[in-house]
């Protein structure tokens, strides 16, 4: 019976490594026509840029995963353009090229990675308004700046990454604004001193953001997008409550990452709020097994740590799977990897802290504001279910305000506006945000088509 | 053991539940309803939604049509509509036998007052152009509809609650017992007596019957359903099968939600799952009804746990082993549109000892000493599906 | 809003049909680029919000469905251009 490996990103990419060295051909699916996850995705076939113009620092890294896949190829079994969309004891069901598909599992590695952190903002829905990670491969993956004048907004070492890659690639950027203050980074500066290297690329990209004259402004806040079906201008107040005004074509928000854990949840693993993350995590150990038989995660899509964690992780999780499997161990190999785990979770939490995810921002969010993109639902509309304006029992927690407002109902089943209407829902009841629960997920991960070709 | 003391405790929050304690409420017994999650969580919140007495069987007609008024005055009598929309329910024969078994209805229809239209194939096409060619023929009633079942359990339970029940969600039932006088039913270090119980909980219901000397053969029944993406609004009646195994419907903003087949499910726990063959089985006969649907995405896929009876009908009706106790579970998939009624009705029948629709058919004295029911009788186990 | 080509923009070129008219992109576009880097918008939300553009080009928030004749709903930002497509965004709301 199979292991099969869901994400080939640094950690699936690991994973298989660590399997195939081991003698076990595991499956290895993606949804990209290749390895290399998100942070290390390759371009398409005939684009030319060198992996130091796409990766920057990481470059190394990059073509490493790539390298290593390349030469795995003979030994697993790559399916590509392939989504895993249920996850049940024993089997995954997938859609492949319009056509469905069932992998018998014996053990599966779940390594699906992150998206960005989002908080509806007014005017967040306009065309012009990307992710930061989107924004990332937009650039990276296809060569294109997101706009002909972008500000990037939001907080976390990404809002940074992402605006000096496109200030090196030539775009013009209108301002860079973070949420967190100053002094919330400034805080945590022992701290993150201890990441190294990483602390000293984020100063880096800052640095050279302000040497060459683009605004940066810390603290801001009252962000608001506008303009007459796209993108116009952006307005915030900076920290000494000043109110700013500034043309734009494009936007790039984040705030930080969050896991992608849909099938970990759809194969009953129990999830946690991790306060540090202000996430719900998937509960796994620290060799990357959870509760549930033959069903091990690693990677940002159980709680976000980064790349090169990540890596780490997914070859841990790896050998916990050869080890259920009665096969040899090597010990210092796992002492190693193990090692790396705890010594990176310090800098991890660091980070957190230094760009706390502002649940104000979303708490206070004007009701007129969209919170749910896909169904057009306004924070309002959530508010009004919560606070009894409709015949109904009110909701205590995010499934029933879902049924009530119909938040979290459409196409992203909740991916994008999740962490926000829990912020809001939590505010309207007085509650600490942990306590409204998070989203009840059920299959399809993503849509699928009526009807799958060779649909059993 | 802290102890509280009811005149009725009604057991299960489902719509029937809500339906019970707000009738109870409006005539002014105290009552309190215990329910282990959230109302309408199982059967009564995950349903197809049909507003619906084309199809049923003959005895459950009168509750249905009962119900039907009842569904028109929600705005009155709870504040919401819940969605109720006078669509109409289009039952298909997708071949000769089942224009038969369409034919065969529309006697049982007549003698029950409930308005049929049968439509044949030429007209039907007609009139619904986006319909497969598989489609022969149609028996429309023009009465029936669709709600939104998200919404019916907890807007009754909060006018149920407004009306003075005592709404108790989270609130698992331990045991239940009788002790001569009262009925004692523990959640937790909590102890809840009353004079009179109502059994509205739905699949477990067997449970609750069981702990009092009269078991039935319920089981689960989880309804394999599907929603898709919005997309531009078409199909405006409710649409319904002979032998009940896809259902489908739009809804305003686009969704087509729709249904057939059985998930799986673990009462005890209780956890249910959708089934991708199910899924995928069901996704086949939505596009032989509308195959303009093809390529269009499913977006969710959900199930839950009801209860069904051997004969597809409900037990409803007093205890035959315990005064005082009431039943009313196993709706077998079809208890959506019910559930308003049987609420006012479980009110009169431990407030007056007596109602005025025929419940003979729903005793639970059916399955006194048999492990299984003899389908001796009507042959309705296909035909009043949705 | 365009998507500006900032980099890769000697690749061979594509030509396919957006809503009836002619259209050019380039090899190893996603379909998402291919037409926002010469128009705005990628279809009108459902509920009267007004245009929209995706959001996350990862597959994640499922903002950039579009139609392609022939092929049913695809996502424009997972979705490679090819030669000849004929893709339709649906009628803007007003």
């Amino acid at each position: 019976m199979s292991v099969v490996i869901v994400g080939a990103g640094p950690a699936g990419t690991r994973a298989a490594e660590v399997l195939v060295g081991a003698g076990v051909r595991p499956i290895v699916i993606d949804e990209a026509p290749d390895n290399g996850g998100r942070i290390y995705q390759r371009q398409p076939a005939g684009f030319r840029r060198g992996a130091r113009t796409l990766y920057g620092f990481e470059a190394a890294k990059a073509q490493a995963i790539h390298d290593i896949f390349d030469r795995l190829r003979p030994s697993i079994d790559f399916r590509p353009r392939t989504l895993a969309w249920n996850l049940r004891p024993g089997l995954i069901d997938t859609i492949s090229d319009g056509k469905a598909g069932a992998i018998p599992v014996a053990q599966t590695i779940l390594c699906t990675g992150a998206m960005d952190r989002v908080i509806p903002l007014p005017g967040w829905t306009l065309p012009g308004v990307f992710t930061l990670g989107g924004s990332q491969i937009a650039l990276k993956a296809q060569g294109c700046a997101i706009g002909a004048r972008v500000a990037f907004l939001g907080t976390g070492p990404l809002l940074y990454l992402v605006a000096y890659q496109y200030a090196r690639a030539g775009a013009q950027i209108v301002c860079v604004l973070d949420t967190t203050p100053f002094t919330t980074k400034a805080a945590q500066a022992f701290a993150l001193m201890r990441g190294g290297a990483t602390f000293a690329k984020g100063l880096y990209y800052i640095a050279w953001l302000r040497a060459h004259g683009i605004t940066i402004a810390e603290g801001v806040t009252s962000l608001a997008i506008e303009g007459d079906g796209q993108v116009e201008k952006l307005s915030w107040r900076d920290a000494r409550g000043l109110r700013h005004e500034v043309a734009a074509d494009a936007v790039a928000v984040g705030f930080g990452l969050k896991p992608e854990a849909q099938l970990a949840d759809l194969a009953g693993v129990p999830f946690d709020f991790d306060p540090v993350q202000h996430n719900w995590v998937p509960r796994k150990d620290s060799n990357g097994q959870t509760s549930v038989e033959g069903v091990f995660l690693a990677g940002d899509g159980s709680g976000i740590q980064g790349a090169d964690l990540a890596e780490a992780a997914g070859a841990r999780a790896a050998w916990a799977v050869l080890a259920a499997r009665g096969l040899t161990v090597d010990a210092r190999a796992v002492a190693r990897l193990d090692a790396t785990l705890a010594a990176g979770s310090n800098f991890r939490a660091a980070l957190e802290r230094a760009f706390p995810f502002p649940a104000t921002l979303a708490a206070d969010m004007a009701d007129d504001t969209i919170l749910c993109r896909c169904e057009a639902i306004t924070a309002g509309e959530l508010r009004a279910a919560a606070n009894e304006a409709l015949a109904t029992l009110p909701p205590s927690e995010v499934n029933r305000a879902k049924a009530l407002s119909r938040v979290g109902m459409g196409r992203c089943q909740g991916r994008v506006c999740g962490a926000a209407a829990a912020e809001v829902l939590a505010a309207s009841l007085s509650c600490p945000v942990e306590q409204v629960g998070r989203l009840r997920g059920q299959p399809p991960v993503k849509p699928i088509p009526i009807l799958p070709a060779e649909a059993a | 053991m802290s102890t509280t003391a009811t005149d009725v405790l009604i057991v299960g929050g489902g719509g029937v539940g809500c339906s019970t304690a707000l009738h109870l409420a409006r005539r002014g017994a105290r009552c309190i309803l215990l329910e282990r999650g959230q109302v309408g969580g199982q059967a009564s919140g995950v349903n197809y939604g049909g507003v619906r007495q084309q199809g049923r069987h003959p005895a459950e007609l009168p509750l249905a049509r009962r119900s039907r008024e009842i569904w028109t005055k929600l705005p009155e009598l709870i504040g919401t509509a819940c969605e109720f929309e006078v669509t109409g329910h289009l039952k298909l024969a997708r071949n000769k036998a089942e224009e038969a078994d369409l034919i065969a209805y529309l006697d049982v229809a007549k003698s029950n007052e409930l308005p049929l239209i049968m439509i044949g194939s030429n007209a039907i096409h007609q009139q619904y152009p986006w319909l497969g060619p598989d489609v022969v023929a149609g028996s429309f009633a023009p009465d029936d509809g669709a709600a939104n079942p998200r919404l019916l359990s907890p807007a009754l339970a909060r006018a149920g609650r407004d009306a003075g029940a005592d709404i108790r969600e989270f609130t698992p039932v331990s045991s239940l017992a009788h002790d001569g006088t009262d009925f004692i039913v523990k959640s937790g270090a909590h102890e809840f007596r009353a004079r009179f119980l109502v059994n509205t909980a739905g699949y477990w219901g067997g449970d609750v019957a069981k702990a009092f000397g009269e078991p039935v053969p319920v089981s689960p029944l989880s309804p394999n359903m599907l929603v898709t993406e919005p997309l531009p609004y078409f199909i405006a009646p409710n649409l319904g099968v002979v032998g009940g195994d896809v259902y489908l419907r739009q809804i305003r903003r686009g969704n087509v939600i729709f249904g057939g087949g059985r998930g799986h499910s673990d009462p005890d726990i209780p956890s249910s799952r959708p089934s991708p063959e199910a899924s995928y089985a069901v996704m086949a006969k939505a596009l032989q009804l509308v195959p303009q649907l093809a390529g269009i995405q499913v977006i969710r896929s959900w199930t839950g746990i009801d209860g069904e009876m051997p004969d597809d009908i409900p037990v409803i009706g007093p205890s035959r082993t315990t005064p005082g106790l009431f039943h009313a579970f196993g709706f077998s998939g079809h208890g959506f549109q019910l559930g308003p009624a049987i609420g006012a009705i479980m009110s009169e029948l431990v407030l007056d000892g007596h109602t005025d629709v025929p419940l003979e058919p729903f005793r639970i004295e059916r399955f006194a000493g048999h492990e299984l029911f003899n389908h001796g009788g009507q042959r309705h186990e296909a035909s009043h599906h949705a | 809003m365009r998507l500006q080509r900032v980099a890769e923009m000697d690749r061979p070129a594509v030509s396919f049909m957006l809503d009836g008219a002619p259209a050019d992109a380039c090899v190893g576009d996603t379909l998402l680029t291919a037409i926002l880097a010469q128009d705005g918008y990628l279809r009108a939300s459902e509920f009267g919000d007004g245009l929209r553009a995706g959001f996350c080009l990862m597959g994640a928030c499922q903002d950039c469905w579009v139609i392609i004749e022939g092929g049913g709903r695809v996502r424009a930002c997972t979705t490679p251009i090819e030669d000849g497509m004929r893709v339709s965004r649906g009628r803007p709301q007003p």
